[in-house]
């Protein structure tokens, strides 16, 4: 058994005919491996849903390959693919109760009646819904549905479970709470998911690997660690948290801001470059230290931190975050000269 | 409640039942009226040249199923009188079964064409709604006589050398009405198949049901209240159909609608006319309530 549990291999899916015909997804090659939490993360449009759609079988590619423990199920229909799907808007059956629904895969697999009460029973139990078993999906809250939408998709033991943003729908609360359920849910038992989102956050802090897509192409594959410290483009690089651009030329040594400073980086490209720098790895020191001299130019609070908009001397803008002293503020106001550096490692040279 | 607003309530309740006369009278008049007059004629003697005779009698009740025998005067089961409320059911419900299996994949066929397009659809099946009752079914007429249309289709391509003989039979009245109220199965089919929400297919595909499960476990359920709607719109009239086995049928194959005029006409019976009637209208209030209960059961999950 190979441990890769889901492939795709060089998938094109195309909309339309001849000229007007749209890529979806642009020879997307990507592997999934057993047991992970993988997250498809993506604006609108990016592909995303349409990969997790091809990986179900509700769509065939256009050209390419879907394989899954490594047979190839491209052509097979989603009744006989041992996946199940968390679908965006739950798709419950209005006329069953949540047992019913819960119950509905393994009767159609043709499971005993006996083998599919204790599957039920125990998948209520894992989802904490015990009390409902015999309410109408239709009366229940959007968090009580979205929980009978994962026992229904879990219940006939599939080997992939695909998440089609199941917590889109749902308030902040009740999305963190579900975020972290999910992720218990999936070490607990094991099964290997694939979460489709378009929200980072919710990618970083569930995600064994992260899978960063737009306009229909893999941009980025890596765990939330790597993609976060060294995005590979400028699309990852702004997608996933905030980051500075800065524009500079290659020299020997590392590479020239427009201010002059050179930034000791290495990196695969020569001439013009764009460097990335976060903006908790902004260092703020006082306006005579080694650094850059730059201007603070606004100040704006966000509770745990503040966030410094600052000038450099070419005109460069670069955002710092800081983090607020309890008891006291950041010590630090609009006009004020100071001098920049850049913790060390922390600055990246983008690809593109 | 203060004095003012128990004044305004009672203007209110005055005004709404001044509002509502002109409606309860022509509903009192027009409609339970006459009812309650099929009902008293149904209790009465019949009249030597037809009419009645103001004298209570059970013979109009009787005669629904019995006949008296004209020698000895003793009562026997209508042979006939049965034959033709068994035929009445019986074609009923068969147009209703066939109107449901053909007019199920023209409602989803409809259902699921780009919106523009289903307008189109919508009036090409309702056209033949505006076309008299009477003209579709001598359409139907000349399509199937023995030298109509199809049989001139079959006599000329050398199909057949004798003409097919449908019309006049039971199953000729089966064709029309099927023809005359396939609309009124399929419309409101459309309208449940049209709020069904289509993403469900995609949830019962994904685990593991097959087409025939999908269609036997989640979307048959889920479009009931349809199934019965249309159902009951062709059950009802169907089942009091006139024209169409009289122009089908025929003289022999009678159907109740065609049983009763004859009771008002040459049978000079109105008594049991008066009581088939009432017959007839119990059957199908029978039926609308059996229709009301299975869609308030259908409604409870909302």
């Amino acid at each position: 058994m190979s441990d890769i549990a889901v492939e795709a291999r060089n998938a094109v899916k195309a909309f339309g005919q001849g000229d007007h015909a749209v890529r979806a997804l642009d020879d997307v090659s990507i592997r999934i491996n057993r047991g992970e939490f993988f997250t498809l993360l993506g604006p609108s449009g990016c592909g995303k849903t349409t990969l997790l759609r091809l990986v179900a079988g509700f769509e065939t590619p256009t050209s390419g390959m879907i394989l899954l423990d490594g047979a190839d199920i491209t052509d097979l229909p989603p009744n006989k693919r041992p996946v199940n799907t968390v679908f965006q808007s739950y798709a419950l059956f209005p006329h069953l109760t949540v047992a019913q629904n819960i119950a509905f895969g393994l009767e159609m697999l043709g499971q005993k009646r006996g083998i599919v009460a204790d599957r039920v029973a125990r998948m209520l139990a894992l989802v904490k819904l015990e009390a409902l078993a015999a309410r109408k999906v239709s009366q229940l809250s959007g968090g009580q549905q979205q929980r009978v939408a994962l026992a229904r998709a879990l219940a006939p033991q599939p080997k992939v479970l695909l998440l089609d943003e199941p917590l889109s729908a749902l308030d902040l609360q009740l999305r963190k709470e579900m975020q972290v359920e999910l992720k218990r849910l999936q070490v607990e038992t094991g099964i290997t998911f694939v979460f489709v989102t378009h929200d980072q956050e919710e990618a970083l802090t569930m995600s064994d690997r992260i899978g960063v897509m737009s306009a229909g192409k893999l941009q980025q594959v890596g765990s939330p660690r790597d993609i976060y410290t060294r995005p590979v483009n400028r699309f990852v690089a702004s997608f996933i948290g905030e980051t500075n651009f800065l524009p500079g030329q290659t020299v020997p040594g590392g590479v020239r801001l427009g201010c002059g400073a050179v930034v000791d980086v290495v990196g695969k490209r020569a001439g013009a470059v764009t460097l990335t720098v976060r903006p908790e790895q902004v260092r703020i020191e006082g306006a005579g230290a080694t650094g850059m001299p730059a201007t603070l130019t606004s100040l704006v609070y966000f509770g745990t931190d503040t966030h410094c908009h600052l000038a450099l001397s070419d005109g460069t803008t670069v955002v710092a975050r800081v983090q607020n002293p309890t008891g006291g503020d950041v010590g630090l106001a609009v006009g004020q000269a100071v001098s920049l550096r850049f913790a060390p490692g922390a600055a990246q040279m983008l690809e593109d | 409640m203060s004095a003012r607003e128990a004044r305004q309530v009672a203007a209110s309740a005055r005004m709404g039942w001044l509002l509502s006369a002109p409606a309860l009278l022509v509903l009192g008049v027009a409609a339970s009226g006459p009812l309650l007059i099929v009902v008293v004629y149904s209790f009465l003697e019949a009249g030597q040249y037809g009419n009645v005779e103001w004298r209570f009698s059970w013979d109009g009740w009787v005669g629904t199923l019995f006949s008296r025998d004209i020698f000895d005067g003793t009562l026997q089961l209508a042979d006939a009188h049965l034959t033709i409320l068994w035929r009445s059911v019986k074609l009923s419900l068969q147009t209703t079964l066939f109107t449901f299996v053909v007019g199920f994949p023209t409602a989803w066929f409809i259902a699921t064409r780009a919106p523009r397009a289903r307008a189109m659809w919508l009036f090409l099946i309702t056209i033949p709604f505006w076309t008299n009752l009477l003209i579709r079914t001598f359409a139907i007429n000349e399509i199937i006589r023995n030298e109509g249309l199809l049989n001139r289709i079959l006599l000329g391509t050398g199909l057949r050398t004798q003409p097919l003989v449908i019309i006049y039979s039971d199953f000729a009245v089966f064709v029309g009405m099927t023809y005359v109220y396939l609309p009124l199965m399929v419309l409101p089919l459309f309208a449940a198949i049209d709020r069904f929400d289509m993403r469900l297919l995609e949830a019962g595909y994904d685990l593991y049901a097959s087409r025939w499960q999908v269609l036997r476990r989640v979307i048959l359920p889920i479009v009931r209240p349809g199934i019965v709607a249309g159902s009951i719109l062709v059950f009802v009239p169907s089942l009091g159909a006139y024209v169409t086995p009289r122009i089908l049928g025929g003289g022999k194959n009678m159907m109740i609608g065609n049983f009763i005029e004859l009771q008002f006409g040459q049978g000079r019976n109105w008594p049991l006319g008066a009581a088939l009637s009432v017959i007839l209208l119990v059957i199908v209030t029978v039926a609308l309530l059996v229709y009301v209960r299975a869609s308030n059961r259908g409604s409870a999950h909302g």
